[in-house]
C-alpha cells in the first residue's frame, strides 16, 4: 500500500458561490478514500462549510418539494468527509479560523469541527507533507 | 520552513475586514514567532504603492475606526522583517516605478520564479 500522507488544505470560498469550493472538497474526498491524513483550515467564507444550522429548501422554480429537491448541504459533505477518513484509516481535523468564525455569526458547527487561529494553520501545516491553499478569487 | 504566499488581489474580503487578509495572516503568523517565511509575491497596486489609499465604506454612521491603509508610512511587514517581493513586469504595465513604492520591496521578473519557488518549502498561492 502507498505511503499514507498528510494533507493540509487551506481554503476560503464561501459554501455555495464559488465552483472551487467544490474542487476542494472533491480533493478532500479523494484524499480520505485514500485513507491520508487531512487537515483542513478554514478561513474567512469557508468558515461556513460545516455550519451545523444550514437548512435544505425547496425548489420553486422546478416544482419540487424539500425531499425531492435533495439539497446538498456542505455541512453535510463535510461531516460525510469526516467519517469516509475514519473508515478508511484517515482523519479529516477542520479547523475554522475563530475570528472569521465570530465575525459572521456561524460559531455552531458540525461535530468534530474545532476553533482555531493561524498559529495551528502553522501547526498543521509544519506536519503535513504538503499544503494545498484554495483561496478566493 | 518557509513559506512563499502569493498575493494577486488586494482587499479581497470586502468590507468586513479593515486589512487585506493574506497580509494580515502573515502578520498573525509572522507574531507569533513562526519560522522564518517569505510571504507574498505579486505586486498589487493598492498594497504596494505609496500613494494608495482605501476609501473608507460608510453606511449612515457605520464605517469601519481603522479602514486598511497599508502600506503608509512603511510597509509593516517588511519592518518585521518579512520579504516582501513584487513583480517587476506587473509595475511595468501599470506605469509605477520605484519612486511609487514603499521602500523595501524586492523586484523579481518572472525569470527569477523558479529560483524562488525553489527557496522555499512551500508555496501558497492565494
Amino acid at each position: 500500500m502507498a505511503e499514507r500522507k498528510t494533507l493540509t488544505f487551506a481554503l476560503m470560498d464561501t459554501p455555495y458561490e464559488s465552483a472551487r469550493t467544490t474542487t476542494a472538497l472533491r480533493l478532500i474526498d479523494i484524499a480520505t478514500r485514500r485513507g491520508y491524513a487531512v487537515n483542513v483550515f478554514a478561513y474567512e467564507g469557508a468558515v461556513m462549510l460545516p455550519f451545523s444550522r444550514q437548512q435544505p429548501h425547496r425548489n420553486a422554480v422546478r416544482g419540487r418539494n424539500v425531499e425531492e429537491e435533495n439539497h446538498l448541504l456542505t455541512k453535510d459533505v463535510v461531516a460525510a468527509l469526516m467519517e469516509m477518513a475514519a473508515r478508511n484509516g484517515g482523519k479529516l481535523d477542520w479547523v475554522n479560523c475563530g475570528l472569521c468564525v465570530d465575525e459572521r455569526g456561524v460559531g455552531e458547527a458540525i461535530e468534530g469541527v474545532r476553533r482555531g487561529s493561524p498559529a495551528d494553520l502553522w501547526k498543521l501545516v509544519e506536519a503535513s507533507d504538503n499544503t494545498l491553499v484554495i483561496g478566493t478569487r | 520552513m518557509k513559506a512563499l504566499n502569493i498575493i494577486e488581489s488586494a482587499y479581497r474580503a470586502t468590507i468586513e475586514e479593515q486589512d487585506d487578509t493574506i497580509v494580515w495572516l502573515t502578520h498573525a503568523l509572522k507574531g507569533g514567532r513562526r519560522q522564518s517565511r517569505s510571504p507574498i509575491a505579486r505586486q498589487r497596486r493598492q498594497l504596494c504603492c505609496a500613494s494608495a489609499e482605501r476609501g473608507r465604506a460608510r453606511f449612515r454612521r457605520l464605517a469601519p475606526d481603522a479602514p486598511a491603509a497599508y502600506p503608509r508610512p512603511h510597509c509593516p511587514l517588511i519592518a518585521k522583517g518579512v520579504a516582501v517581493y513584487v513583480l517587476a513586469q506587473d509595475l511595468a504595465q501599470r506605469g509605477l516605478d520605484a519612486g511609487d513604492l514603499v521602500p523595501g520591496l524586492e523586484r523579481v521578473t518572472r525569470e527569477r520564479f523558479p529560483g524562488l519557488f525553489a527557496a522555499h518549502d512551500q508555496i501558497w498561492h492565494w
